[in-house]
């Protein structure tokens, strides 16, 4: 094995479970109640929007 | 307001977010505290965004200014946060050439969080050297080289260098540096 083969294989190997990781995150799909919030910031608005 | 309302892409976003969150803090209460915080700074400071610049760039500079806040305010508290996430992770990496993913967890939560930073915006996230250099307002030299430092030390951890850590200062010094290393075997 060169040694250039050597540093790109570690570098492979970092980078994917970088990426595993991450995409394990992202899979977790998010909680409702971000979502919930989101509606709930704009219904406020809504609501000063009428009153303005 | 006209046409469409940058608030709604807000929610395309969110896992993202979330992933960046969870792989900086490694604490999934920490890191859905700090999305919330962001969502809600976001909505309310939306004039504030440049409509047609890059919107993933924008909340994750408010993440992660949120996450640095919150961790000063946290520094305060309790003398030694970092000490306290290191202990609850010290764990014997394992050398058997099969990387599992805790080792790797454990071995990212060992680096200095700007290290971790600078690798999660680069390497998983998906951003350029100059989009995370201006989120975190520093040099790019700067993020490039934080970056460096994370892999040989994710390196080092992991065994997956036989000796020490190196002293690296880009990519081209690393790929030299291992290959005289091998050659010198």
């Amino acid at each position: 094995m060169s040694g250039q083969s050597h540093s790109k294989e570690q570098h492979g190997v970092i980078d994917e479970n970088l990426r595993r990781v991450y995409q394990e995150a992202v899979d977790e799909g998010v909680p409702d109640r971000f979502k919930s919030l989101l509606d709930q910031l704009k219904q406020q608005d809504e609501e000063q929007g009428k009153r303005e | 307001m006209s046409g469409s309302d940058p608030r709604d892409e807000l929610v395309e976003h969110l896992p993202a977010m979330r992933a960046f969150a969870i792989s900086l803090t490694r604490n999934g209460s920490v890191a859905d505290d700090m999305v919330q915080d962001t969502l809600v700074k976001a909505w309310t400071n939306i004039d504030k965004f440049q409509v047609g610049t890059n919107m993933r760039a924008w909340l994750f500079t408010i993440l992660r200014n949120t996450y640095y806040s919150s961790r000063r305010k946290a520094k305060r508290e309790v003398s030694d946060v970092d000490g306290v996430f290191t202990e609850s992770l010290a764990e014997k990496p394992a050398h058997d050439g099969h990387l599992q993913m805790n080792d790797f967890r454990v071995a990212l939560g060992k680096l200095k969080v700007e290290q971790r930073e600078a690798l999660l915006l680069i390497g998983a996230s998906g951003f350029s050297y100059e989009e995370a250099a201006e989120m975190c307002g520093v040099a790019v030299g700067t993020i490039k080289s934080r970056t460096n430092r994370a892999r040989a030390q994710l390196a080092e951890l992991m065994g997956l260098n036989e000796d020490e850590a190196m002293e690296m200062t880009d990519d081209a010094t690393m790929s030299v540096l291992s290959a005289s290393k091998v050659a010198s075997f």
